[in-house]
């Protein structure tokens, strides 16, 4: 089997203008969704309390949502949660009430209502807890950018760093675009499979600038967007497997993972994709207006820190 | 050019050897048992418990089918549930002849039914983390604030009697705000006072300032090393104290730890009734000190002839029990400022205490009355009160006294850690919590793990139908990254949660990023018009580079997660970088291990079996 029969080398970067447009005008709307909308931050973030409860037959929204206004909270939530059966209730903070007593006094009430109740889960965040977890979130977020720059920068050239890290940020903003614009809920684990992307389609961007500089090496007469082309073209097929590959296996999450890593794996699988799209339209492109050359790449001195023999 | 020296084989056969072996005990899975631990400070779980156990359920007929003292626990094995309810049920009524007052915690537990010889290289199965076993897990935020507070208020007291035992005349003695201000009249007195302080109290720091009216003060404040071990010591306390009352809860394996400064994680795996959990964190316990009530009736009271007098009762619990007290205390737990383990003058272990200035008022005044006769200092919790030891009264005593003749340095800690328990030093609150029932936990362990074999399953599928042989190859790769990760994480014993099975999943998709930039590579050399031997070879070197510099990218991802997450994302991350470490060395080591087997002997290849190499035509 061969999926990819290309012929000549595709002119990605003759069509670089129009892909960077197509990213600005998303990133752009990304970032409008952020702005206007806001994300659905979930407890672990905002503090408050979780339960998830189960019952024998479909649950009646209509009256547990009334059972718990009963209780008087301010702004309560009661939902759907992967099946009929099962009802997550969300509790703002209360003061005065400790999380113990919020949690029983619901159940309690659900209980009288109706007997066959089963409590599944409680989670209660405490408002400084989620506090610190914001922060640590974006420190990890600043560690992995500053990082990964690092690292490409030693490894190929300061403008491949830069390309790949805005192509990369990109990505990442516009998965929260997605979160804000359907106001799907942003947790912990959400920012996991965000920070994993980051560092995964990095990888796409590295593929393909070891292919440019390779390319750079062999191939004296082309141009710099010639070889660019060459490089992606030449990386195609597998990144299309790499990618189908793991798509497969977050397919498998989001299909089979229930409801507790559905949105883990919906952040993988957008993420994915973007990171197909940044990492060969955007990436290459912002290294070729960053005005990648030969020289940049194809260093005099030998080095011997890939294990690859240089040509002279 | 494909062929690995010998030690390149027998490094992988090792490892895989080692994976399988750590893996294993993950297959057997668990059997039901009954684990016995000491309630209280004072009892240790020994060989004697162990000759009872063993008694009482021979007695009861029930067959057990293991007995070992783990360390300062007794793990029981039995065939199935309903012997180990039996079972449970017939030790915790022989090992505690007052259910009121356990003094052994009989809980259920499971163990992993792995073969000896695997426990003893320490070959154990995964540890799963509460969102798949089931159980609570708090977070409790220690008042540190309050700690301080509640210290310094005490040492205003201390420094008070201290200046008017010593005569030196102050004109004033207030706390403000973290410190204590002592103002004086005459400079004489002022560096007199200076001297007395340093000599009664290391842990001070003390510094002048102007005060208005021509006086002058001191101003006392606790110096930083000080403070930081008063932390320390709240802390610790707190977290006996929550031993002390989970115990009572019957959970086989409590995590109980500190997280950070000023924080307590308290995990208890199995547990569902989580209002009698939060009831007994809460709960707090107080202190007595009483006088030893040696009336002749009291006497008799002991030995079950006639009723305890009025205004006096009988403890049977405890060290030095049974004892009749008076009913009236000396002092508090709330006026005890600090107990700790020390030695006398002689040099043997002694419990050094210190109380508050009301009390060592009150304490001075009934110790000159009592010289010689016995004190006993009682725990009560949840209305019942455990004597914590019974001592005599050699001298006069002040707020400043010490408890003697402890059998050992050990038997100090211990009374110094209850005493210390019984006024809890500092407040707690919980701040987070977390309860999962067990059947969602076991539906979070299917799910995961059903995700990742059909992932497996169809990734597979695919590399062998794409690749042929050398998607085979791949996959058998990608499932030794599986045993070797499994492996990994059960040497490790890192704790394996819902997000960390996610975490094997992704890093299976991404591990096969490197098989495929290899076997694509390996096709295009075969397209460029290499040799076969030679496609192998430089598809190999070449994607190596490609490999190194995106294992790197991503484990840079997986540590940042792994430094600054916490719960959830550390479980995720733990995994992840793991999972990047093994798959470099399946991917790479390992699959050219295989490759290098099956063709690096063939001198004369013409083909390999890597799926179809199209050839632009024309070219």
């Amino acid at each position: 089997m061969e999926f990819f029969r290309i012929k000549r080398d595709i002119p990605f970067m003759r069509h670089a203008l129009l892909f960077n447009v197509i990213s600005l005008v998303t990133f752009l709307a990304a970032v409008g969704f952020l702005a206007v909308r806001g994300l659905h931050f979930s407890i672990e973030f905002t503090g408050g309390t979780v339960m998830e409860v189960a019952y024998p037959q479909a649950a009646d929204l209509e009256k547990i949502r009334a059972s718990v206004d009963s209780l008087g909270f301010a702004e309560s939530q009661v939902q759907n949660f992967g099946t009929s059966r099962d009802v997550m209730i969300r509790l703002p903070l209360q003061k005065g009430v400790t999380s113990a007593q919020q949690s029983e006094r619901v159940m309690a009430t659900l209980k009288a209502a109706d007997a066959s109740v089963e409590l599944r889960r409680v989670e209660f965040v405490g408002p400084q807890v989620g506090k610190e977890l914001a922060t640590d979130g974006a420190l990890a977020l600043l560690f992995v950018v500053v990082g990964i720059m690092i690292y490409l920068a030693i490894r190929f050239e300061w403008k491949f760093a830069v390309a790949a890290i805005v192509a990369n940020l990109h990505d990442v903003i516009i998965i929260l675009g997605f979160f804000a614009a359907f106001q799907w809920e942003f947790s912990l684990s959400v920012l996991a499979a965000v920070l994993a992307v980051l560092g995964y389609s990095v990888n796409e961007s590295v593929v393909i600038f070891d292919r440019i500089r390779e390319t750079f090496r062999k191939q004296r007469k082309m141009t710099t967007s010639q070889i660019i082309d060459h490089a992606i073209t030449s990386t195609t097929s597998r990144t299309i497997i790499t990618h189908g590959s793991t798509q497969i296996m977050v397919l498998a999450m989001l299909l089979f993972g229930g409801p507790t890593l559905h949105y883990f794996a919906l952040a993988l699988t957008i993420g994915i994709l973007f990171g197909i799209y940044s990492s060969v339209f955007v990436a290459a492109a912002i290294a070729m207006w960053l005005g990648v050359t030969r020289e940049d790449l194809v260093k005099p001195v030998r080095k011997k820190d890939d294990g690859q023999p240089e040509l002279p | 050019m494909n062929r690995y020296p010998i030690w390149k084989y027998v490094v992988i056969a090792v490892a895989l050897a080692l994976g399988l072996i750590y893996t294993l005990p993950n297959f057997f899975g668990e059997s039901p048992a009954v684990q016995i631990s000491s309630a209280k400070a004072t009892v240790k779980v020994d060989a004697g418990v162990l000759a009872r156990v063993e008694q009482s359920l021979a007695k009861a007929s029930i067959e057990q089918t293991g007995l070992l003292l783990d360390g300062a626990s007794i793990k029981v094995r039995l065939r199935d549930t309903d012997t180990q309810l039996k079972a449970k049920d017939v030790l915790a009524r022989d090992l505690n002849p007052d259910p009121a007052d356990p003094v052994y915690v009989v809980a259920l537990n499971l163990l992993s039914s792995s073969p000896q010889w695997l426990t003893r290289l320490h070959a154990l199965p995964m540890y799963l983390g509460l969102d798949l076993r089931g159980g609570v897990h708090f977070l409790l935020q220690v008042d540190m604030k309050q700690a301080l507070s509640k210290r310094i208020d005490a040492t205003t007291g201390e420094l008070r009697s201290l200046l008017r035992d010593k005569n030196v005349r102050h004109a004033g003695i207030a706390r403000s705000g973290e410190s204590i201000e002592i103002r004086f009249r005459e400079d004489a007195v002022l560096e007199r006072a200076r001297t007395v302080i340093a000599d009664a109290n290391a842990d001070l720091s003390i510094a002048d300032a102007p005060a208005d009216g021509g006086e002058r003060k001191l101003v006392v404040t606790f110096k930083p090393a000080a403070q930081r071990a008063l932390l320390d010591n709240s802390i610790k306390q707190n977290i006996t104290t929550l031993h002390n009352r989970i115990n009572e809860l019957g959970v086989a394996e409590p995590v109980i730890q500190q997280q950070g400064s000023d924080r307590i994680v308290v995990q208890l795996p199995g547990v569902q009734d989580t209002a009698r959990a939060k009831d007994i964190l809460g709960r707090t316990a107080t202190l007595e000190a009483r006088l030893v009530d040696l009336t002749q009736e009291a006497q008799a009271a002991i030995t079950g002839q006639g009723s305890v007098p009025f205004g006096s009762e009988l403890f049977r619990q405890g060290r030095g029990a049974p004892v009749v007290l008076r009913k009236q205390a000396i002092f508090t737990g709330e006026q005890l400022t600090n107990a700790g383990a020390t030695f006398d003058e002689n040099q043997r272990p002694a419990v050094a205490i210190s109380l508050n200035d009301a009390a060592g008022r009150v304490l001075r005044e009934v110790s000159r009355e009592n010289i010689k006769k016995p004190m006993a200092v009682v725990l009560f919790e949840k209305g019942r009160g455990e004597v914590l030891t019974v001592a005599t009264i050699q001298s006069e005593l002040g707020s400043r006294f010490q408890i003697t003749g402890m059998e050992s340095p050990q038997a100090s800690n211990d009374l110094a850690l209850l005493l210390r328990a019984g006024a809890l030093a500092a407040p707690m609150e919980i701040i987070e919590e977390r309860t999962i029932g067990p059947s969602l936990g076991a539906e979070n362990i299917t799910k995961g793990f059903n995700s990742t074999i059909y992932g497996f399953t169809a990734i597979a599928v695919f590399m062998i139908a794409y690749y042929m042989l050398f998607g085979l190859f791949s996959t058998i790769a990608l499932a030794i990254n599986v045993l070797l990760l499994i492996a990994l994480l059960s040497l490790l014993q890192a704790t394996l949660t819902l997000p960390g099975i996610a975490a094997i999943a992704l890093t299976l998709g991404m591990a096969i990023d490197a098989n495929v930039l290899i076997n694509e590579r390996i096709r295009e050399e075969l397209r460029n018009g290499a040799t076969p031997q030679a496609a192998i070879a430089t598809g190999y070197e070449k994607a190596w580079a490609t490999i190194l510099d995106s294992n790197v990218t991503t484990l840079i991802a997986g540590v940042a997660l792994l430094v600054f997450g916490s719960g959830a994302i550390r479980g995720f991350a733990v995994v992840h970088c793991l999972g990047i470490m093994t798959s470099m060395f399946s991917a790479v080591f390992v699959s050219r291990g295989i490759v290098n087997l099956w063709y690096g002997r063939q001198k004369k290849l013409n083909k390999i079996s890597i799926g179809e190499v199209w050839k632009p035509t024309g070219a």
